[in-house]
């Protein structure tokens, strides 16, 4: 089923803010099995000018992504999740996250396309800090794959 | 910030050292846990070929994340990654055995930039065909 491309251009805004945890992150890097002491020793952290420990490049993912959840399940999109996989990624950083930040998303629906097919929606998530500093853009593309692929 | 490397010390081709993961079952099932991204098809082999894949596939955030790694190793502190895209190109099938699937990771530089950034382009495969494609960052070295 085609998207609604009306779609294009609507915002979710954040829903609660995300109290980033230096247990989190210590989690996170071991989940994908990396030492590096910056995401795991404060004063590692710190001799590299960082006001606590800092997080991995992607785990900005845990928040983009659970912000997405009220796009991907939005009735009115239509999405049929069971057919979704991921077709790109980008992060970028205006600063790193560290421990102890507040941050909020907010996600706008960039664009909607059908490639052969296959429904492709482009979100934009902005990670702010509570204040209204700009920390992080995360850019998705989702795609949700037709019946025959 | 405390980047290891500085700009002056590269040039357009410096290769970053390569590494080489191991993706297995458990290695999914702890990253779906940490990450919140439980879709069944990175654990479970019955759904996964229900909908059409060869098998349980791994995440492919946890392919991006693994691929970083060639990176934030070779210049230390991760927060020099400033910039980091990838398109998912084929999915990381991971057999249910003690070894999973084998990423080989490169990287080199490939573009010197304005105020002591680099660009970082980046290969990833598995079995000898490619999982990213356009895999690039932007690097604030030294």
């Amino acid at each position: 089923m085609a998207l609604n491309p009306a779609f294009i251009g609507r915002v979710y805004p954040a829903t609660g803010t995300y109290l980033v945890g230096r247990e989190k992150i210590r989690e996170f890097a071991s989940a994908i099995g990396d030492s590096n002491p910056a995401y795991r020793d404060v004063d590692a952290a710190v001799a590299l000018g960082h006001a606590d420990v800092v997080a991995p490049p992607t785990f900005a993912i845990v928040l983009s992504m659970k912000a997405m959840e009220s796009v991907v399940f939005d009735p009115e999109l239509g999405l049929d999740y069971s057919r979704v996989v991921h077709g790109e990624q980008s992060f970028s950083y205006a600063r790193p996250i560290v421990a102890g930040d507040e941050l909020a998303v907010t996600t706008l629906i960039e664009g909607i396309r059908s490639v052969a097919g296959n429904d492709m929606i482009t979100t934009k998530a902005t990670i702010s800090s509570v204040t209204g500093d700009l920390v992080c853009t995360a850019t998705s593309v989702i795609v949700s794959r037709g019946a025959d692929s | 910030m405390g980047a290891a490397i500085r700009f002056d010390e590269v040039a357009v081709g410096t290769a970053l050292p390569s590494a080489t993961f191991q993706l297995r079952r458990v290695d999914l099932i702890r990253y779906a846990g940490a990450s919140g991204d439980f879709n069944i098809i990175h654990w479970n082999e019955r759904f996964a070929t229900s909908v059409g894949l060869p098998n349980v596939i791994a995440h492919g955030m946890l392919t991006m994340a693994e691929a970083i790694r060639v990176v934030t190793d070779w210049v230390g502190d991760p927060a020099a990654v400033v910039e980091y895209g990838v398109r998912f190109t084929r999915p990381v099938v991971v057999p249910d055995d003690e070894v999973g699937a084998t990423l080989d990771v490169a990287a080199a530089v490939t573009e010197l930039l304005d105020g002591g950034r680099v660009k970082v382009a980046i290969t990833a495969s598995c079995s000898n065909q490619t999982v990213l494609g356009r895999a690039t960052a932007i690097v604030q070295l030294s």
